[in-house]
């Protein structure tokens, strides 16, 4: 019971930080697609969430080493070097996001914030999508010989490459039906709605790509889906929602379509939580894979990690509606 | 380089680089309440334009202590696996908590740094005090986790593994309180003196600066006051070292010999080989009174630890010094201020006294880093304390090196932008703020 409640808050705060941060990296990707600069819409539409936005992922974090310990020190042992790239991603998103918009004195310098807030903002969502890439697949193997074998090839191999371009086209495509509410310019919200269609593509073609590179890899994604029917079906949903949120880009419905592109979302979250479920960390040779349950942390342990939880819980969402209500107001009029 | 040797570096520059913007987090959203509210309450305009100049600040520093805090969150477990395998449900409790504290910190930020013109004033005075206890708070958290790791507690250590664990006990240790104390004043005193340091030196340049003098006033009060106060939540800090913790303490005293009575050994370098320390100066009986309150009392010294498990006596011994002499130091600038003060007596407009506050600049910082440096390289071999090895709990990965050059480049790097993007704020102060540019007699 203990442990379904903190696995209900780990789910939860994995949507959240795709829904809210994985669109603000998107938002740095959007600018190689619309090919220009809407600085300025990204800052105004993020800058006061921007923190909040990334403390999901530290709730993650802290959630995974208190309540399942050996999933956080085996991902953190064996996928340390795609680790580390993603957290220089982090470091450089968040610190030129900020000092772009900080700097006193606006010259040469915001060229190469341009250069590196753009570049970084591919790096995280790529090797997040790696990480999870490389705990699906089962090549963690903590009997391997030699060092490729252990610390690389976890991770460095077609099926998780493909679920880090699968990450990184859902965070962009995110990105482009938020900022569609955004913008008061009507070439630039043309310029979203026609990358958020694009996008919304890319991702159909991309996520197919998963489905042939797991097959590639030895992994019977397809068969696994087969077999989960829930997940299958939250696939068809979101496939059935595609021609809806068409129509609601193309009317620019600013609140349709975010809903709607939310919804597409977190149902792929839901399909492959549902399909990995209670399995985290597939290991490679003859190890048992972790599961949320072999790796629980124990009972006094969870139970405070509930309490912390919930009462956190309590206190942020209150506030965090808050936050957003005072500098979000005005965008969902317009919608 | 040896993977031990790297990891325990990398660690050492993680959290050396984030505990600076961790102080500043903590102690400037105090600082800016105070400007604003005698903005609200006097109407002056100063007041206002201070809290928004500082705020400039906070938002670059906030975001880079957010980054290297996130990095350190992974860092415990892609150096220490073995360590966060084992502890993470003991110890995690506290972090769990400071989860919450990160989330309301960074939304009452968010209300604070752009909700200017949003927000009525009271309300947007609230938010500031909110990112600052929060901010305390999540101190407080991770200090206690911390903690832990020098007194451990909740739990039963059998062969190898942690039974009857109560993460309750864990949090509640020994070592809690007297470290959060300590270190929470800490931050307000490295951050007081920052500023004040800061604006005495601009002052330098024009001593009439109504901006600059306001500034420097409220900083220095609260520096001061926590100046004051940091010796006594030092001395309370040793005791309970001495208590639980002998090897460490013995380290920081560069006790060889357990003595009694013992006397306080000052400076002077320890000689580990011949066991002695040169060009000290020792004071009898006072080491006794410092560590366990009585003159007489038996202090034990590095004779009595198994070689093995003496801590780095050099770095130790050294750390603490430097720590405690800036300490004295400060605490003797803040009682100088509020003792002119009591005489009404205006020393921030003398040349000599601005010139003292300004060298002070970056003694707090240097007395946090030391007061780590003695709490970490004290407490080794240990990584918790009497349980656990921290060559024990190395990740097997070979190559740590590599992480630790990375790591230490980037944030060697972002050290320099934040320092020039400082710089810039300052320069164009009086461009901005029309009262940084009004002077008073
Ligand atoms: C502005 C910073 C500052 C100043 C002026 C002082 N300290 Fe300190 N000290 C710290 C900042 C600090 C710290 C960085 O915050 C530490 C590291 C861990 C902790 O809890 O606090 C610390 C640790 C620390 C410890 C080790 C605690 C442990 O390992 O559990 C002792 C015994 C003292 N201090 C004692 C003193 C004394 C006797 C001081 C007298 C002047 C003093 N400190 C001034
Ligand atoms: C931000 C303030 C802190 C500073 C400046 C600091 C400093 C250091 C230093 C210098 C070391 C290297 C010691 C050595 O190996 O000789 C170290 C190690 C370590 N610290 Fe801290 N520390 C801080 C807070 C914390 C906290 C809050 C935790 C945990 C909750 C922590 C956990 C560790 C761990 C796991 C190691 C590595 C193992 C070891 O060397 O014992 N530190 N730290
Ligand atoms: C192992 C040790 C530590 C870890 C894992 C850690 C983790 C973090 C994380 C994840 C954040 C970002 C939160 C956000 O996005 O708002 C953060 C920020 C912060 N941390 Fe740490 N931290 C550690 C040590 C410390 C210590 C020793 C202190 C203070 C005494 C401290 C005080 C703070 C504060 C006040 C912030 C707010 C952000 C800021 O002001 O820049 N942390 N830390």
């Amino acid at each position: 019971m203990l442990t379904n409640i903190v696995i209900f808050f780990l789910a939860l705060s994995i949507v959240f930080y795709v829904l809210f941060a994985g669109a603000d990296f998107g938002a740095g990707v959007l600018e190689y697609i619309t090919g220009r600069r809407h600085r300025q819409v990204v800052a105004d539409a993020i800058g006061p969430v921007w923190e909040a936005n990334h403390v999901w992922l530290v709730l993650v974090v802290v959630i995974l080493f208190m309540g399942f310990p050996s999933i956080y020190s085996a991902m953190s042992l064996y996928l340390h070097i795609p680790l580390l790239l993603m957290l220089v991603g982090i470091i450089f998103r968040g610190t030129a996001f900020t000092f772009m918009h900080y700097d006193a004195i606006k010259d040469q310098s915001s060229r190469v914030y341009d250069a590196v807030f753009k570049i970084s903002s591919i790096i995280t969502p790529l090797f997040l999508g790696m990480i999870v890439g490389a705990a699906m697949l089962g090549r963690i193997n903590p009997e391997a010989e030699s060092f490729s074998e252990a610390f690389i090839s976890p991770w460095l191999n077609l099926f998780s490459l493909s679920v880090g371009l699968f990450c990184l086209v859902l965070f962009t495509f995110l990105a482009a039906v938020y900022m569609i509410g955004e913008t008061d310019e009507e070439p630039e919200r043309k310029a979203f709605i026609r990358a958020g269609k694009q996008l919304n593509m890319a991702a159909v073609v991309v996520g197919g790509g998963v489905f042939i590179a797991a097959e590639w890899n030895g992994l019977p994604l397809l068969a696994l889906f087969g077999e989960s029917p829930v997940s299958l079906g939250s696939l068809v949903v979101t496939t059935l929602l595609l021609p809806v949120l068409w129509i609601s880009l193309q009317h620019s419905w600013v609140l349709w379509s975010r809903l709607l592109a939310g919804a597409q979302v977190v149902l792929i979250l839901f399909a492959w939580f549902w399909v990995q479920h209670p399995v985290v960390i597939n290991m490679g040779a003859s190890d048992p894979p972790l599961t949320v349950y072999s790796a629980a942390a124990p009972p006094a342990t969870m139970l405070q990690l509930v309490i912390a939880l919930i009462v956190g819980a309590a206190i942020i969402l209150p506030f965090l509606y808050y936050l957003m209500k005072t500098f979000k107001a005005g965008q969902f009029k317009q919608g | 380089m040896e993977d031990l040797l790297a990891a325990r570096l990398q660690m050492a520059v993680s959290l050396g680089f984030h505990i600076i913007f961790a102080c500043i987090g903590i102690a400037m959203p105090f600082l800016m309440a105070i400007a604003e509210y005698r903005w609200i309450k006097t109407g002056q305009q100063v007041y206002q334009d201070l809290a928004k100049a500082w705020s400039k600040g906070v938002a670059i520093f906030f975001a880079t202590g957010a980054v290297s805090g996130t990095v350190l969150s992974f860092e415990l477990g892609m150096l220490w696996p073995t360590f966060m395998e084992h502890a993470g449900p003991i110890f995690g409790m506290p972090f769990s908590w400071e989860g919450t504290a990160f989330f309301v910190e960074a939304i009452a930020l968010g209300l604070f740094l752009y909700g200017w013109d949003k927000l009525r004033p009271w309300v947007h005075w609230w938010t500031g005090i909110v990112v600052g206890v929060s901010g305390v708070a999540s101190g407080i958290f991770v200090v206690a986790a911390n903690a832990w790791m020098n007194s451990p507690a909740g739990f039963d250590w059998v062969n190898g593994q942690a039974i009857n664990i109560d993460p309750v006990a864990a949090m509640f240790n020994d070592a809690w309180f007297s470290q959060a104390l300590h270190m929470t004043l800490a931050a307000f005193v490295a951050t007081g003196f920052a500023v004040a340091g800061l604006h005495a030196l601009l002052l330098l340049k024009n001593r009439k600066n109504l901006f600059h003098r306001k500034a420097l006033k409220i900083a220095l009060v609260v520096g001061g006051l926590a100046a004051i106060l940091q010796p006594i939540s030092g001395d309370y800090a040793a005791k309970g070292v001495a208590e639980r913790q002998p090897a460490k303490l013995a380290a920081m005293e560069a006790l060889f010999e357990t003595s009694q009575p013992a006397s306080l050994t000052i400076g002077g370098i320890p000689d580990v080989e011949n066991r002695e320390v040169d060009y000290d100066i020792e004071i009898p009986y006072l080491l006794s009174f410092l560590a366990h309150g009585d003159f007489n009392a038996k202090v034990t010294g590095l004779d009595q630890i198994p070689r093995k498990d003496w801590p780095p006596v050099l770095i130790t011994h050294i750390a603490f010094q430097i720590m405690v002499g800036a300490g004295l130091l400060m605490m003797g600038v803040g009682g100088l201020y509020f003792y002119f003060l009591w005489r009404k007596k205006e020393t921030i407009r003398k040349r000599w006294f601005l010139w003292l506050v300004g060298a002070c600049m970056p003694l707090g910082f240097i007395a946090v880093e030391a007061g780590w440096t003695v709490t970490e390289v004290g407490r080794q071999p240990w990584i918790i304390y009497g349980i656990m090895k921290t060559k024990d709990a190395l990740s097997p990965m070979p190559g740590l090196q590599y992480s630790f050059y990375m790591i230490t480049g980037l944030y060697l790097l972002l050290s320099a932008i934040v320092v020039w993007l400082m710089y810039r704020q300052i320069i164009t102060l009086s461009g901005r703020y029309a009262s940084a540019n009004t002077t008073e007699d």
